[in-house]
């Protein structure tokens, strides 16, 4: 009998499948809901700065999206999504990174970014869509993203990032590699994170980024947030199988599923994960269960497909878990902590109005970065459109009087 | 000089890409060892090494994907799609992604450095799905650059100028001319500018239009055509996107006749964009109307491939009715 390449057989005799579900995949857990550290678990190596970081960034995001949320029901913003009850998920992974690894979020990791120093004003440029906004006003609230930052833009078709890592992270090992022997010369400086929810992990993307990464070795930590829902589609009725990480195992990537309200086990699996992208060069996936207390965004409505009962019992709060620990630790108090939420309640609505009352971005920013420089026929459009709205600037006011 | 065919243009300017840029990369179905299904890509993996020239799993999405991200990290991304009737599940990170990229980000993350190689159109026996010509989907959105060679010269040229140009470009081959079309071509480096046809031959009865493969056809016809008495003005569009306005709209000006020829099926295929501009351009020029001679609106057949692809015949035909309008 022939032996495939890269399949390992082992003969038997009994006419026997193995079951979809035989994979069952264990949950790393290091924090107790108290607090404290699990009997039989060992704490991470974590420093008190990057602890106190960690915490003070989950603490900003749950204050943003609670304003924010606010803000988009008042008619402020067009759109909002919220990060609740992931806090921990994205905040200790992007904690466990280095500030040079390239991120390559979906769309609810706005912790991650703002753990990467992304102020509280270019958060609200973006959501306003003004002129400051990096990204020129072209894209709806939430698609943050900053060169200098190493976020990655946010694109919203889904999944589409998930290739686009295997792809990135191929090209910061690259340099790594001898031209000569073809070896790996580790460790590689920089790797790659990609978050994405477990619907997404049923776009074809997902298959090919994952299956591309295994076969190329490309040094991308793939992050699932399996947070239970897809919109509104529960993860019963999105996968079979035992969750997102039997998926890793399937594609031969070395994988660990963690418990995503739990910052300690999040930090933990990320620093071994990129561990092992670095020095070997190759993908890991994580995936991390913690439930969405949130909406999927504004534009849903939970109660409309799950009741108030099933709510409450994921009412496990993972940035209170990681303040009971800070505390014992002797790290932080609870009047220290009001005083400071009490203040950047009052930052946030100071900077929503300031980025309301910038203006939005100049004509130029609807023909700009199509292309390099615009191509004929849109430097063509482009001066039809200005002389048309030279002659009617009552009817385009936000940028009739700015044209040269 | 060296005499070449169009696969060996290519492949020479693969070669100075890779020799040029050390991170550039040469990926898709087959191109390793192989060196591809037509061979474009013959020896680089020798050259360069399995890190740089290698297959990718079956996965064209996959593979787009991943240049999309190989692209935006700064590498030059040199993607084979192995035929262009397959580039279809591709076509969310074309259309979404690499045409989108700089624009969406404000120009934080561009992926410039992207380029697809893809080889496209009939000829080849190969049915409806290895000879269809996908052009004008991806004409129909911007961001992104489309570019069809008709010569090896014109192939090696325009390839470099597509890896050189910091915007995401789809690079069609003719691929029954891979090894029908040969030339002298430059061992050394250069570059064809992108969005400039050329007049291949000057005439002044009527202008036929056409890229890629149906050049030959046009030029075979304009030969016959002269044989008759009647002057053609030949053109090559080269660029499909941007594409050249001002040099057709000259040649109309002066011609007063204009026929556009390509093997995708009639119907919003780029002929009718071609068609529908040069009339507002060359109105009171226009000495009858602007007439397409292109494909049926039906998938690329196999056994009546000589009806449905717009021969010498049929282009002949259609410069006569222009002639007696």
């Amino acid at each position: 009998m022939s032996n495939p390449n890269n399949v390992s057989l082992n003969i038997n005799h009994d006419l026997t499948f193995i079951d979809g579900h035989a994979l069952t995949i264990p949950t790393l857990s290091i924090l107790t809901e108290d607090g404290d550290i699990h009997p039989s678990a060992t704490a991470p190596d974590i420093s008190k700065n990057t602890a106190i970081k960690l915490y003070e960034t989950m603490r900003f995001i749950r204050l943003l999206d609670e304003r924010m949320q606010g803000a988009q029901r008042q008619g402020r913003v067009s759109f909002y999504m919220q990060c609740l009850g992931e806090e921990a998920a994205v905040t200790a992974s992007a904690a466990a990174l280095d500030q040079d690894d390239m991120i390559m979020a979906q769309y609810r990791e706005q912790a991650a970014l703002h753990y990467r120093g992304f102020t509280l004003d270019q958060f609200m440029n973006q959501m306003f869509s003004n002129e400051l906004d990096l990204g020129k006003g072209r894209q709806m609230p939430i698609h943050y993203g900053s060169k200098e930052l190493n976020y990655m833009t946010i694109s919203s078709p889904l999944g589409t990032q998930i290739p686009q890592a295997t792809g990135y992270a191929y090209g910061q090992k690259v340099k790594h590699i001898d031209a000569k022997s073809g070896e790996l010369e580790s460790p590689i400086d920089n790797v790659t994170i990609c978050y994405f929810g477990e619907g997404a992990a049923s776009e074809g993307d997902f298959h090919a980024g994952l299956n591309m990464a295994a076969v190329h070795k490309a040094p991308v930590i793939f992050f699932a947030r399996n947070n239970g829902y897809a919109i509104s589609t529960p993860a019963d009725e999105q996968f079979k199988g035992d969750g997102i990480a039997s998926r890793g195992v399937g594609y031969g990537i070395k994988t660990i599923r963690v418990d995503g309200s739990d910052a300690l086990a999040v930090f933990a699996a990320t620093q071994k994960a990129r561990e092992i992208a670095s020095t070997h060069g190759e993908p890991v996936l994580i995936e991390s269960i913690a439930y969405r207390l949130g909406a999927h965004s504004t534009s849903d409505d939970p109660s409309g497909y799950r009741s108030k009962d099933e709510e409450a019992n994921h009412k496990v709060c993972p940035i209170d878990k990681f303040k009971k620990w800070l505390i014992k630790q002797d790290w932080l108090n609870e009047e220290d902590d009001a005083k400071a939420k009490e203040a950047i309640r009052e930052d946030i609505l100071a900077a929503l109005k300031r980025a309301e009352k910038v203006q939005k971005p100049a004509l130029e920013a609807l023909i700009s970065d199509v292309y390099d420089t615009p191509i004929p026929s849109l430097v063509r459009q482009y001066d039809d459109l200005k002389a048309h709205i030279k002659q009617h600037p009552d009817a385009y006011p936000i940028t009739a009087g700015r044209i040269k | 000089m060296a005499k070449m065919n169009m696969l060996h243009a290519i492949n020479s300017a693969l070669d100075i890409t890779m020799q040029e840029h050390p991170q550039a990369c040469v990926f898709g179905e087959d191109v390793g060892y192989f060196g591809g299904v037509f061979r474009a890509t013959s020896g680089l993996q020798e050259k360069y090494g399995k890190h740089r020239v290698f297959n990718t799993p079956l996965t064209e999405q996959g593979i787009l994907g991943f240049a999309n991200g190989l692209a935006a990290f700064g590498a030059p991304a040199l993607a084979e799609i192995q035929f262009a009737d397959y580039i279809f599940p591709a076509f969310d990170q074309i259309v979404n992604e690499s045409a989108k990229f700089r624009y969406r980000s404000g120009n934080e993350f561009n992926v410039g450095n992207l380029t697809i190689r893809t080889p496209y159109g009939g000829g080849i026996a190969g049915g409806l799905y290895h000879s269809q010509s996908p052009e004008a989907y991806f004409a129909h959105t911007p961001g992104l650059k489309i570019v069809v060679p008709r010569n090896p010269y014109q192939a090696k040229g325009l390839l470099r100028a597509c890896i050189k140009d910091d915007n995401p470009v789809i690079f069609f081959e003719p691929k029954r001319l891979y090894r029908a079309s040969t030339g002298e071509v430059p061992e050394e480096d250069y570059s064809i500018e992108l969005g400039k046809a050329e007049v291949v031959q000057q005439g002044t009865d009527v202008t036929l239009l056409a890229w890629g493969a149906q050049m030959e056809i046009v030029e075979q016809t304009a030969k016959q055509a002269s044989e008759q008495g009647i002057s053609c003005e030949v053109i090559d569009l080269r660029s499909i996107l941007p594409w050249d306005v001002e040099t057709i709209a000259k040649s109309v000006t002066k011609t007063g006749r204009l026929i556009v020829s390509h093997e995708a099926p009639i119907t919003n295929g780029f002929g009718a964009e071609i068609a529908a501009t040069i009339q507002q351009e060359c109105f009171l020029h226009l000495e009858s109307p602007i007439m397409r001679v292109c494909g049926l609106d039906t998938p690329y057949p196999l056994a009546l491939e000589k009806e449905y692809v717009p021969d010498a015949l049929k282009v002949m035909a259609a410069i006569k009715q222009s002639m007696d309008f």
